[in-house]
Protein backbone atom coordinates (compact mmCIF):
# COMPACT_ATOMS: atom_id res chain seq x y z
CA UNK A 1 0.00 0.00 0.00
CA UNK A 2 2.80 2.30 1.03
CA UNK A 3 4.27 1.27 -2.55
CA UNK A 4 1.42 2.30 -4.04
CA UNK A 5 1.04 5.90 -2.25
CA UNK A 6 4.84 6.23 -3.47
CA UNK A 7 3.61 5.82 -6.71
CA UNK A 8 0.73 8.79 -6.73
CA UNK A 9 3.63 10.91 -5.20
CA UNK A 10 5.98 10.01 -8.34
CA UNK A 11 3.39 10.37 -10.93
CA UNK A 12 1.46 13.50 -11.12
CA UNK A 13 -2.07 11.83 -10.81
CA UNK A 14 -4.13 14.43 -9.81
CA UNK A 15 -1.97 16.82 -12.50
CA UNK A 16 -3.05 14.23 -15.37
CA UNK A 17 -6.81 14.82 -13.47
CA UNK A 18 -6.70 18.39 -13.82
CA UNK A 19 -5.18 18.48 -17.42
CA UNK A 20 -8.20 16.38 -17.95
CA UNK A 21 -10.25 18.96 -16.55
CA UNK A 22 -8.88 21.43 -18.46
CA UNK A 23 -9.25 19.94 -22.01
CA UNK A 24 -13.22 19.21 -21.13
CA UNK A 25 -14.07 22.62 -19.92
CA UNK A 26 -12.19 24.58 -22.82
CA UNK A 27 -13.41 21.85 -25.37
CA UNK A 28 -16.80 22.00 -23.58
CA UNK A 29 -16.95 25.59 -24.39
CA UNK A 30 -15.33 25.54 -27.96
CA UNK A 31 -17.96 22.99 -29.29
CA UNK A 32 -20.61 24.90 -27.55
CA UNK A 33 -19.38 27.65 -29.77
CA UNK A 34 -19.18 25.44 -32.98
CA UNK A 35 -22.07 23.79 -32.29
CA UNK A 36 -24.38 26.57 -32.36
CA UNK A 37 -23.09 28.17 -35.33
CA UNK A 38 -23.24 24.97 -37.49
CA UNK A 39 -27.30 24.30 -36.12
CA UNK A 40 -27.51 27.63 -37.43
CA UNK A 41 -26.40 26.85 -40.46
CA UNK A 42 -28.23 23.47 -41.16
CA UNK A 43 -31.66 25.54 -39.78
CA UNK A 44 -31.35 28.51 -41.81
CA UNK A 45 -33.20 29.11 -45.02
CA UNK A 46 -30.01 29.37 -46.90
CA UNK A 47 -29.84 25.84 -48.97
CA UNK A 48 -26.04 26.24 -49.18
CA UNK A 49 -25.52 26.80 -45.59
CA UNK A 50 -27.67 23.87 -44.97
CA UNK A 51 -25.82 21.39 -47.65
CA UNK A 52 -22.59 22.95 -46.01
CA UNK A 53 -24.13 21.94 -42.35
CA UNK A 54 -25.52 18.29 -42.88
CA UNK A 55 -22.10 17.87 -45.02
CA UNK A 56 -20.33 19.22 -42.16
CA UNK A 57 -22.26 16.97 -39.16
CA UNK A 58 -22.40 13.70 -41.60
CA UNK A 59 -18.44 14.03 -42.36
CA UNK A 60 -17.27 14.26 -39.45
CA UNK A 61 -19.56 12.82 -37.04
CA UNK A 62 -18.51 9.42 -38.85
CA UNK A 63 -14.89 10.06 -38.64
CA UNK A 64 -13.02 8.59 -35.48
CA UNK A 65 -11.84 11.05 -33.11
CA UNK A 66 -8.47 9.53 -33.40
CA UNK A 67 -8.35 10.32 -36.39
CA UNK A 68 -9.03 14.29 -35.90
CA UNK A 69 -6.58 14.42 -32.98
CA UNK A 70 -3.64 13.02 -34.84
CA UNK A 71 -4.56 14.80 -38.05
CA UNK A 72 -4.48 18.20 -36.76
CA UNK A 73 -1.32 17.47 -34.80
CA UNK A 74 0.08 15.92 -37.72
CA UNK A 75 -1.07 18.32 -40.54
CA UNK A 76 -1.58 21.52 -38.77
CA UNK A 77 0.91 21.22 -36.49
CA UNK A 78 3.68 19.18 -37.90
CA UNK A 79 3.61 20.16 -41.41
CA UNK A 80 1.69 22.92 -41.61
CA UNK A 81 3.49 24.74 -38.32
CA UNK A 82 0.81 26.68 -37.45
CA UNK A 83 1.29 28.03 -33.84
CA UNK A 84 -2.10 28.49 -31.89
CA UNK A 85 -0.51 29.46 -28.91
CA UNK A 86 1.81 32.13 -29.85
CA UNK A 87 5.35 31.37 -31.77
CA UNK A 88 7.44 30.97 -28.41
CA UNK A 89 4.93 28.64 -26.28
CA UNK A 90 6.16 25.14 -25.96
CA UNK A 91 5.06 22.20 -27.65
CA UNK A 92 2.70 20.35 -24.84
CA UNK A 93 1.52 23.55 -24.99
CA UNK A 94 0.97 23.56 -28.54
CA UNK A 95 -0.42 20.21 -28.67
CA UNK A 96 -3.11 20.80 -26.26
CA UNK A 97 -4.64 23.63 -27.90
CA UNK A 98 -4.67 21.58 -30.74
CA UNK A 99 -6.06 18.40 -28.78
CA UNK A 100 -8.74 21.33 -27.73
CA UNK A 101 -9.30 22.39 -31.49
CA UNK A 102 -9.81 17.95 -32.67
CA UNK A 103 -12.14 17.75 -29.57
CA UNK A 104 -14.24 20.69 -30.54
CA UNK A 105 -14.53 19.94 -34.15
CA UNK A 106 -15.38 16.22 -33.37
CA UNK A 107 -18.29 16.91 -30.22
CA UNK A 108 -19.29 20.03 -32.41
CA UNK A 109 -21.29 18.33 -34.49
CA UNK A 110 -22.98 16.31 -31.23
CA UNK A 111 -24.05 19.39 -29.80
CA UNK A 112 -25.48 20.67 -33.03
CA UNK A 113 -27.23 17.65 -33.43
CA UNK A 114 -28.65 18.01 -29.61
CA UNK A 115 -30.08 21.26 -30.44
CA UNK A 116 -31.58 20.65 -33.21
CA UNK A 117 -33.53 17.41 -32.12
CA UNK A 118 -34.59 19.92 -29.17
CA UNK A 119 -35.94 22.29 -32.06
CA UNK A 120 -37.44 19.15 -33.64
CA UNK A 121 -39.16 18.43 -31.15
CA UNK A 122 -41.45 22.01 -30.98
CA UNK A 123 -44.41 20.66 -32.59
CA UNK A 124 -45.39 22.95 -35.61
CA UNK A 125 -48.57 24.25 -34.29
CA UNK A 126 -46.62 26.00 -31.50
CA UNK A 127 -45.27 28.28 -34.19
CA UNK A 128 -48.06 28.69 -36.08
CA UNK A 129 -49.90 29.77 -33.17
CA UNK A 130 -47.24 32.38 -31.85
CA UNK A 131 -47.06 33.70 -35.69
CA UNK A 132 -51.41 34.08 -35.43
CA UNK A 133 -51.90 35.62 -32.95
CA UNK A 134 -49.29 38.43 -34.29
CA UNK A 135 -46.16 37.55 -32.63
CA UNK A 136 -43.42 38.66 -34.91
CA UNK A 137 -39.95 36.04 -36.21
CA UNK A 138 -37.67 37.33 -33.09
CA UNK A 139 -40.99 36.96 -30.49
CA UNK A 140 -41.91 33.59 -31.19
CA UNK A 141 -38.59 32.22 -31.22
CA UNK A 142 -37.32 34.03 -28.30
CA UNK A 143 -40.62 33.10 -26.48
CA UNK A 144 -42.17 30.12 -28.02
CA UNK A 145 -39.75 28.06 -29.73
CA UNK A 146 -36.30 28.26 -27.85
CA UNK A 147 -37.71 28.08 -23.99
CA UNK A 148 -39.31 24.59 -25.19
CA UNK A 149 -36.15 23.42 -27.55
CA UNK A 150 -33.86 24.30 -24.63
CA UNK A 151 -35.66 21.84 -22.77
CA UNK A 152 -35.52 19.24 -25.41
CA UNK A 153 -32.27 19.19 -26.09
CA UNK A 154 -30.52 18.94 -22.37
CA UNK A 155 -30.32 15.46 -22.35
CA UNK A 156 -28.45 15.07 -25.76
CA UNK A 157 -26.07 18.10 -24.66
CA UNK A 158 -25.68 16.65 -21.24
CA UNK A 159 -25.17 13.10 -22.93
CA UNK A 160 -22.38 15.07 -24.78
CA UNK A 161 -20.67 16.56 -21.89
CA UNK A 162 -20.14 13.42 -20.21
CA UNK A 163 -19.06 11.40 -23.89
CA UNK A 164 -16.59 14.38 -23.66
CA UNK A 165 -14.84 14.33 -20.38
CA UNK A 166 -14.42 10.62 -21.29
CA UNK A 167 -13.24 11.53 -24.71
CA UNK A 168 -10.54 13.60 -23.70
CA UNK A 169 -8.25 10.94 -23.16
CA UNK A 170 -8.05 10.28 -26.69
CA UNK A 171 -5.47 13.45 -27.13
CA UNK A 172 -2.89 10.92 -25.20
CA UNK A 173 -2.28 9.96 -28.79
CA UNK A 174 -0.21 13.14 -29.52
CA UNK A 175 1.08 13.15 -25.85
CA UNK A 176 -0.84 15.24 -23.79
CA UNK A 177 -0.46 13.93 -20.25
CA UNK A 178 -4.13 13.88 -19.52
CA UNK A 179 -5.21 11.10 -16.76
CA UNK A 180 -4.96 8.00 -19.49
CA UNK A 181 -1.37 9.23 -20.60
CA UNK A 182 -0.76 9.44 -16.68
CA UNK A 183 -1.70 6.06 -16.16
CA UNK A 184 -0.31 4.43 -19.25
CA UNK A 185 3.13 5.57 -17.87
CA UNK A 186 2.48 4.33 -13.84
CA UNK A 187 1.39 0.83 -15.31
CA UNK A 188 4.48 0.72 -17.88
CA UNK A 189 6.70 1.44 -14.73
CA UNK A 190 5.12 -0.85 -12.05
CA UNK A 191 2.88 -3.00 -13.44
CA UNK A 192 3.04 -5.03 -10.22
CA UNK A 193 0.02 -2.64 -9.86
CA UNK A 194 -1.78 -2.58 -12.51
CA UNK A 195 -5.14 -3.37 -11.27
CA UNK A 196 -4.64 -0.68 -8.46
CA UNK A 197 -3.94 1.89 -11.02
CA UNK A 198 -6.91 1.24 -13.29
CA UNK A 199 -8.93 1.00 -10.40
CA UNK A 200 -8.05 4.58 -9.35
CA UNK A 201 -7.84 6.10 -12.39
CA UNK A 202 -11.50 4.76 -13.25
CA UNK A 203 -12.91 5.64 -10.69
CA UNK A 204 -11.53 9.64 -11.20
CA UNK A 205 -13.62 9.19 -14.30
CA UNK A 206 -16.47 8.00 -12.18
CA UNK A 207 -15.98 11.06 -9.76
CA UNK A 208 -15.68 12.81 -12.59
CA UNK A 209 -18.94 11.90 -15.13
CA UNK A 210 -21.62 10.42 -12.80
CA UNK A 211 -22.17 13.92 -10.78
CA UNK A 212 -22.82 15.58 -14.19
CA UNK A 213 -24.93 12.35 -15.35
CA UNK A 214 -27.33 12.58 -12.55
CA UNK A 215 -27.81 15.87 -12.77
CA UNK A 216 -28.44 15.74 -16.55
CA UNK A 217 -31.50 13.01 -15.39
CA UNK A 218 -32.97 14.84 -12.98
CA UNK A 219 -32.99 18.09 -15.28
CA UNK A 220 -34.54 16.72 -18.08
CA UNK A 221 -37.47 14.70 -15.93
CA UNK A 222 -37.89 18.39 -14.18
CA UNK A 223 -37.66 20.15 -17.62
CA UNK A 224 -39.79 17.39 -19.68
CA UNK A 225 -42.25 19.40 -21.11
CA UNK A 226 -45.56 17.31 -21.34
CA UNK A 227 -47.22 16.54 -24.31
CA UNK B 1 -37.50 19.30 -42.71
CA UNK B 2 -39.64 19.96 -39.82
CA UNK B 3 -37.70 22.30 -38.01
CA UNK B 4 -37.23 24.70 -40.58
CA UNK B 5 -41.23 25.05 -40.93
CA UNK B 6 -41.67 25.82 -37.50
CA UNK B 7 -38.92 28.81 -37.68
CA UNK B 8 -39.06 30.58 -40.54
CA UNK B 9 -42.22 31.37 -42.97
CA UNK B 10 -42.04 30.70 -46.69
CA UNK B 11 -39.60 32.69 -48.30
CA UNK B 12 -41.21 34.94 -50.82
CA UNK B 13 -39.34 36.59 -53.98
CA UNK B 14 -37.31 39.21 -52.12
CA UNK B 15 -35.94 36.69 -49.33
CA UNK B 16 -35.29 34.26 -52.15
CA UNK B 17 -33.15 36.58 -53.89
CA UNK B 18 -31.27 37.57 -50.48
CA UNK B 19 -30.95 34.41 -49.36
CA UNK B 20 -29.32 33.07 -52.96
CA UNK B 21 -27.02 36.37 -51.80
CA UNK B 22 -26.10 35.21 -48.76
CA UNK B 23 -25.67 31.81 -49.88
CA UNK B 24 -23.23 32.54 -52.60
CA UNK B 25 -21.13 35.13 -50.53
CA UNK B 26 -20.78 31.92 -47.81
CA UNK B 27 -19.88 29.78 -50.46
CA UNK B 28 -17.16 31.94 -51.87
CA UNK B 29 -15.84 32.14 -48.08
CA UNK B 30 -16.07 28.45 -47.65
CA UNK B 31 -14.14 27.80 -51.18
CA UNK B 32 -11.29 30.73 -50.29
CA UNK B 33 -10.92 29.09 -46.77
CA UNK B 34 -10.66 25.56 -48.60
CA UNK B 35 -8.14 26.95 -50.88
CA UNK B 36 -5.41 28.57 -48.35
CA UNK B 37 -5.64 25.05 -46.42
CA UNK B 38 -5.01 22.94 -49.49
CA UNK B 39 -2.43 26.11 -50.59
CA UNK B 40 -0.53 25.10 -46.71
CA UNK B 41 -0.67 21.52 -47.78
CA UNK B 42 0.70 22.15 -51.01
CA UNK B 43 3.71 19.88 -50.39
CA UNK B 44 1.84 16.88 -49.43
CA UNK B 45 -0.63 17.23 -52.25
CA UNK B 46 1.13 16.81 -54.86
CA UNK B 47 0.57 13.84 -57.54
CA UNK B 48 3.80 11.81 -56.47
CA UNK B 49 2.32 12.46 -52.73
CA UNK B 50 -0.73 10.47 -54.51
CA UNK B 51 0.59 8.02 -56.26
CA UNK B 52 2.38 6.32 -53.26
CA UNK B 53 -1.10 6.08 -51.45
CA UNK B 54 -3.00 4.90 -55.01
CA UNK B 55 -0.80 1.69 -55.78
CA UNK B 56 -1.88 -2.12 -55.63
CA UNK B 57 0.77 -2.96 -53.01
CA UNK B 58 -0.06 0.03 -50.68
CA UNK B 59 -3.94 -1.43 -50.62
CA UNK B 60 -2.78 -4.97 -50.96
CA UNK B 61 -0.27 -4.69 -47.61
CA UNK B 62 -2.06 -1.86 -45.51
CA UNK B 63 -5.29 -0.53 -46.82
CA UNK B 64 -7.39 -3.63 -47.20
CA UNK B 65 -5.40 -5.26 -44.26
CA UNK B 66 -6.52 -2.27 -42.03
CA UNK B 67 -10.28 -2.35 -42.97
CA UNK B 68 -10.61 -6.31 -42.05
CA UNK B 69 -8.54 -5.77 -39.07
CA UNK B 70 -11.01 -3.28 -37.67
CA UNK B 71 -14.11 -4.82 -38.95
CA UNK B 72 -12.58 -7.74 -37.47
CA UNK B 73 -12.03 -6.34 -34.10
CA UNK B 74 -15.63 -4.55 -34.21
CA UNK B 75 -17.54 -7.35 -34.74
CA UNK B 76 -15.94 -9.71 -32.25
CA UNK B 77 -16.45 -6.85 -29.71
CA UNK B 78 -20.24 -6.50 -31.06
CA UNK B 79 -20.69 -9.68 -30.40
CA UNK B 80 -19.43 -9.76 -26.93
CA UNK B 81 -20.86 -6.80 -25.75
CA UNK B 82 -24.23 -8.18 -26.86
CA UNK B 83 -23.49 -10.87 -24.35
CA UNK B 84 -22.19 -9.09 -21.55
CA UNK B 85 -25.05 -6.61 -22.02
CA UNK B 86 -27.74 -9.49 -21.79
CA UNK B 87 -26.29 -10.94 -18.50
CA UNK B 88 -25.71 -7.06 -16.96
CA UNK B 89 -29.19 -6.30 -18.34
CA UNK B 90 -30.50 -9.52 -16.62
CA UNK B 91 -28.94 -8.92 -13.63
CA UNK B 92 -29.85 -5.48 -13.61
CA UNK B 93 -33.41 -6.77 -13.81
CA UNK B 94 -33.17 -9.29 -11.36
CA UNK B 95 -36.10 -10.48 -9.15
CA UNK B 96 -32.97 -10.75 -6.54
CA UNK B 97 -32.50 -7.31 -5.06
CA UNK B 98 -28.64 -7.36 -3.76
CA UNK B 99 -28.16 -8.97 -7.24
CA UNK B 100 -29.64 -5.67 -8.85
CA UNK B 101 -27.52 -3.48 -7.40
CA UNK B 102 -24.44 -4.95 -7.67
CA UNK B 103 -25.04 -4.81 -11.73
CA UNK B 104 -26.16 -1.53 -11.32
CA UNK B 105 -22.98 -0.66 -9.62
CA UNK B 106 -21.50 -2.52 -12.63
CA UNK B 107 -23.10 -1.02 -15.10
CA UNK B 108 -22.31 2.25 -13.48
CA UNK B 109 -18.75 2.09 -13.57
CA UNK B 110 -18.19 0.49 -16.88
CA UNK B 111 -19.92 3.01 -18.43
CA UNK B 112 -18.16 5.85 -16.73
CA UNK B 113 -14.60 4.64 -17.41
CA UNK B 114 -13.21 6.01 -20.81
CA UNK B 115 -12.88 3.26 -23.59
CA UNK B 116 -9.39 4.06 -24.30
CA UNK B 117 -8.25 3.37 -20.37
CA UNK B 118 -9.99 0.41 -20.71
CA UNK B 119 -8.23 -0.52 -23.79
CA UNK B 120 -4.93 0.15 -22.36
CA UNK B 121 -5.84 -1.39 -19.00
CA UNK B 122 -6.46 -4.71 -20.55
CA UNK B 123 -3.23 -4.55 -23.00
CA UNK B 124 -0.63 -4.40 -20.39
CA UNK B 125 -2.96 -6.86 -18.72
CA UNK B 126 -2.14 -9.24 -22.03
CA UNK B 127 1.12 -7.61 -21.76
CA UNK B 128 2.72 -7.99 -18.47
CA UNK B 129 0.10 -9.96 -15.65
CA UNK B 130 0.42 -13.27 -15.20
CA UNK B 131 -1.62 -16.08 -16.59
CA UNK B 132 -2.35 -13.44 -20.01
CA UNK B 133 1.31 -12.87 -20.59
CA UNK B 134 2.52 -16.14 -21.01
CA UNK B 135 -0.94 -17.52 -22.34
CA UNK B 136 -2.19 -15.04 -24.96
CA UNK B 137 0.51 -15.15 -28.19
CA UNK B 138 2.03 -11.70 -28.97
CA UNK B 139 1.06 -11.19 -32.17
CA UNK B 140 -3.13 -11.41 -30.17
CA UNK B 141 -2.59 -8.93 -27.52
CA UNK B 142 -3.18 -5.85 -29.49
CA UNK B 143 -6.65 -6.99 -30.90
CA UNK B 144 -7.41 -9.22 -27.24
CA UNK B 145 -7.18 -5.35 -25.32
CA UNK B 146 -9.18 -3.19 -28.18
CA UNK B 147 -12.14 -6.73 -28.47
CA UNK B 148 -11.94 -6.41 -24.51
CA UNK B 149 -11.41 -2.71 -24.12
CA UNK B 150 -14.52 -2.00 -26.54
CA UNK B 151 -16.78 -4.92 -24.83
CA UNK B 152 -16.39 -3.44 -21.69
CA UNK B 153 -17.66 -0.35 -21.95
CA UNK B 154 -20.28 -1.56 -25.07
CA UNK B 155 -21.43 -3.81 -22.40
CA UNK B 156 -23.07 -1.72 -20.37
CA UNK B 157 -24.76 0.09 -23.04
CA UNK B 158 -26.18 -2.47 -24.65
CA UNK B 159 -27.54 -3.46 -21.29
CA UNK B 160 -29.01 -0.03 -21.12
CA UNK B 161 -30.34 -0.37 -24.53
CA UNK B 162 -31.96 -3.71 -23.19
CA UNK B 163 -32.84 -2.21 -20.22
CA UNK B 164 -34.46 0.93 -21.44
CA UNK B 165 -36.64 -1.00 -24.20
CA UNK B 166 -38.09 -3.44 -21.17
CA UNK B 167 -39.20 -0.52 -19.04
CA UNK B 168 -39.88 1.70 -22.07
CA UNK B 169 -42.72 -0.76 -23.18
CA UNK B 170 -46.32 -0.21 -21.48
CA UNK B 171 -47.33 -1.21 -18.42
CA UNK B 172 -50.46 -3.07 -19.88
CA UNK B 173 -47.97 -5.43 -21.33
CA UNK B 174 -46.77 -6.92 -17.93
CA UNK B 175 -50.57 -6.55 -16.49
CA UNK B 176 -52.03 -8.44 -19.67
CA UNK B 177 -48.98 -11.06 -18.93
CA UNK B 178 -49.86 -11.40 -14.98
CA UNK B 179 -53.47 -11.58 -15.63
CA UNK B 180 -53.70 -14.14 -18.01
CA UNK B 181 -51.83 -17.07 -15.29
CA UNK B 182 -48.32 -16.68 -16.68
CA UNK B 183 -45.51 -16.40 -14.20
CA UNK B 184 -43.19 -13.13 -13.63
CA UNK B 185 -40.32 -14.93 -15.12
CA UNK B 186 -42.41 -16.18 -18.29
CA UNK B 187 -43.95 -12.51 -18.82
CA UNK B 188 -40.67 -11.56 -18.61
CA UNK B 189 -39.25 -13.86 -21.46
CA UNK B 190 -42.11 -14.31 -23.55
CA UNK B 191 -43.35 -10.87 -23.46
CA UNK B 192 -41.53 -7.85 -22.60
CA UNK B 193 -37.71 -9.36 -23.61
CA UNK B 194 -38.83 -10.42 -27.43
CA UNK B 195 -40.40 -6.70 -28.08
CA UNK B 196 -37.91 -4.58 -26.25
CA UNK B 197 -34.50 -6.98 -28.37
CA UNK B 198 -36.51 -5.63 -31.21
CA UNK B 199 -36.86 -1.85 -30.12
CA UNK B 200 -33.43 -2.05 -29.48
CA UNK B 201 -31.93 -3.12 -33.16
CA UNK B 202 -31.65 0.54 -34.67
CA UNK B 203 -29.98 1.72 -32.04
CA UNK B 204 -27.55 -1.10 -31.66
CA UNK B 205 -26.55 -0.77 -35.45
CA UNK B 206 -26.01 3.09 -34.35
CA UNK B 207 -23.71 1.75 -31.19
CA UNK B 208 -21.85 -0.76 -34.13
CA UNK B 209 -21.17 2.64 -35.31
CA UNK B 210 -19.82 3.72 -32.31
CA UNK B 211 -17.80 0.05 -31.84
CA UNK B 212 -16.29 0.93 -35.45
CA UNK B 213 -15.14 4.37 -34.59
CA UNK B 214 -13.58 3.31 -31.12
CA UNK B 215 -11.74 0.23 -32.72
CA UNK B 216 -9.47 3.30 -33.85
CA UNK B 217 -7.96 4.13 -30.51
CA UNK B 218 -6.20 0.59 -31.33
CA UNK B 219 -3.79 2.93 -32.73
CA UNK B 220 -2.68 3.96 -29.40
CA UNK B 221 -1.47 0.64 -28.22
CA UNK B 222 -0.47 -0.12 -32.31
CA UNK B 223 -2.80 -2.61 -33.18
CA UNK B 224 -2.65 -2.65 -36.63
CA UNK B 225 -6.40 -1.43 -37.64
CA UNK B 226 -7.26 1.03 -40.68
CA UNK B 227 -5.50 4.19 -39.19
CA UNK B 228 -2.40 2.36 -37.52
CA UNK B 229 -2.22 0.42 -40.67
CA UNK B 230 -2.68 3.39 -42.95
CA UNK B 231 0.13 5.35 -41.13
CA UNK B 232 3.15 2.44 -41.03
CA UNK B 233 2.66 3.04 -45.83
CA UNK B 234 3.84 6.42 -45.01
CA UNK B 235 6.47 5.76 -42.74
CA UNK B 236 8.90 8.73 -44.62
CA UNK B 237 6.15 11.25 -43.55
CA UNK B 238 5.99 13.04 -46.76
CA UNK B 239 2.65 11.13 -47.50
CA UNK B 240 0.76 11.52 -44.40
CA UNK B 241 -1.98 13.71 -45.55
CA UNK B 242 -2.99 11.57 -48.40
CA UNK B 243 -2.88 8.50 -46.35
CA UNK B 244 -5.11 10.06 -43.67
CA UNK B 245 -7.16 11.19 -46.08
CA UNK B 246 -7.60 8.01 -47.67
CA UNK B 247 -8.15 6.35 -43.81
CA UNK B 248 -10.78 9.30 -43.16
CA UNK B 249 -12.38 8.53 -46.37
CA UNK B 250 -13.06 4.73 -45.49
CA UNK B 251 -13.79 5.03 -42.00
CA UNK B 252 -16.74 7.74 -43.18
CA UNK B 253 -17.88 5.21 -45.96
CA UNK B 254 -18.08 2.62 -43.54
CA UNK B 255 -20.02 4.04 -40.99
CA UNK B 256 -22.14 6.22 -42.91
CA UNK B 257 -23.27 3.37 -44.51
CA UNK B 258 -23.92 2.16 -41.03
CA UNK B 259 -25.93 5.04 -40.12
CA UNK B 260 -28.25 5.02 -42.67
CA UNK B 261 -28.99 1.16 -42.22
CA UNK B 262 -30.12 2.20 -38.43
CA UNK B 263 -31.82 5.05 -39.70
CA UNK B 264 -33.61 2.79 -42.38
CA UNK B 265 -34.48 0.04 -39.82
CA UNK B 266 -35.89 2.96 -37.31
CA UNK B 267 -38.17 4.25 -40.20
CA UNK B 268 -38.99 0.50 -41.15
CA UNK B 269 -39.97 -0.21 -37.19
CA UNK B 270 -42.10 3.24 -37.35
CA UNK B 271 -44.39 1.95 -40.32
CA UNK B 272 -45.17 -1.23 -38.46
CA UNK B 273 -47.70 -0.74 -36.13
CA UNK B 274 -47.81 -1.91 -32.83
CA UNK B 275 -43.56 -2.02 -32.66
CA UNK B 276 -41.86 1.05 -30.69
CA UNK B 277 -37.84 1.39 -30.39
CA UNK B 278 -35.81 3.37 -28.08
CA UNK B 279 -32.61 5.35 -28.85
CA UNK B 280 -29.46 5.76 -27.09
CA UNK B 281 -29.97 8.95 -25.64
CA UNK B 282 -33.00 7.62 -24.06
CA UNK B 283 -30.82 4.80 -22.64
CA UNK B 284 -28.23 6.84 -21.19
CA UNK B 285 -30.63 9.08 -19.50
CA UNK B 286 -32.80 6.80 -17.76
CA UNK B 287 -29.91 4.74 -16.06
CA UNK B 288 -29.90 7.21 -13.44
CA UNK B 289 -33.61 6.99 -13.06
CA UNK B 290 -34.28 4.85 -9.87
CA UNK B 291 -38.03 4.06 -11.38
CA UNK B 292 -38.05 0.19 -12.31
CA UNK B 293 -40.12 -1.38 -14.84
CA UNK B 294 -43.49 -2.79 -14.28
CA UNK B 295 -42.22 -6.06 -13.74
CA UNK B 296 -40.01 -5.46 -10.58
CA UNK B 297 -42.57 -3.74 -8.97
CA UNK B 298 -44.95 -6.38 -9.22
CA UNK B 299 -42.34 -8.45 -8.05
CA UNK B 300 -41.93 -6.41 -5.24
CA UNK B 301 -45.03 -6.00 -4.37
CA UNK B 302 -46.00 -9.88 -4.90
CA UNK B 303 -42.77 -10.90 -2.83
CA UNK B 304 -44.31 -10.89 0.61
CA UNK B 305 -47.54 -13.06 -1.07
CA UNK B 306 -45.00 -15.52 -2.51
CA UNK B 307 -43.32 -17.07 -0.19
CA UNK B 308 -46.32 -18.41 1.71
CA UNK B 309 -47.67 -19.59 -1.87
CA UNK B 310 -45.81 -22.65 -4.19
CA UNK B 311 -43.74 -20.94 -7.00
CA UNK B 312 -45.95 -19.85 -9.68
CA UNK B 313 -44.12 -22.40 -11.99
CA UNK B 314 -45.18 -25.35 -10.29
CA UNK B 315 -49.21 -24.28 -10.46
Amino acid sequence: MSELAQLMRQYDVLGGFWMTIKLTVVSALGSLILGVIVVIMRISPVKAFQLFGKGYVNVIRNTPLTVIVTFCALAFYNVLAWRLAGPDARSSVQLFWWGVVALSVYHSTFVAEGIRSGINTVPPGQAEAARSIGLTFGQTLSQVILPQAVRGSVTPLGNTLIALTKNTTVVSAIGVAEASYVMKNMIEFSPNFIYAIFILMALGFVILTLPVGMLVSWASTKLAVQR
Amino acid sequence: MSSNSVLFDIPGPKALRRHRIIGVVGVIVLVVLAALLIHGLRSQLGADAWATVFTGQAWADYFIPGILNTIQAAAAALVLASLLGFVLAMGRMSFIRPLRWVCSVLVEFFRAVPVLMAMLFFYYLMVFAAPFSTLVPPAMKGLVGVVAGLTFYNGAVMAELLRSGVNSLPRGQTEAGLSIGLSLSQTRRSILLPQAITAMMPALVSQLVIIVKDTALGYIITYPELLRSATNLSSGGTNIIPVFLVAAALFIVINYSLTRFAEYLQIRMGRSRGTHAVTLDQAHQESFLPDEGALEEAADQAGIREQRRPPDDAV
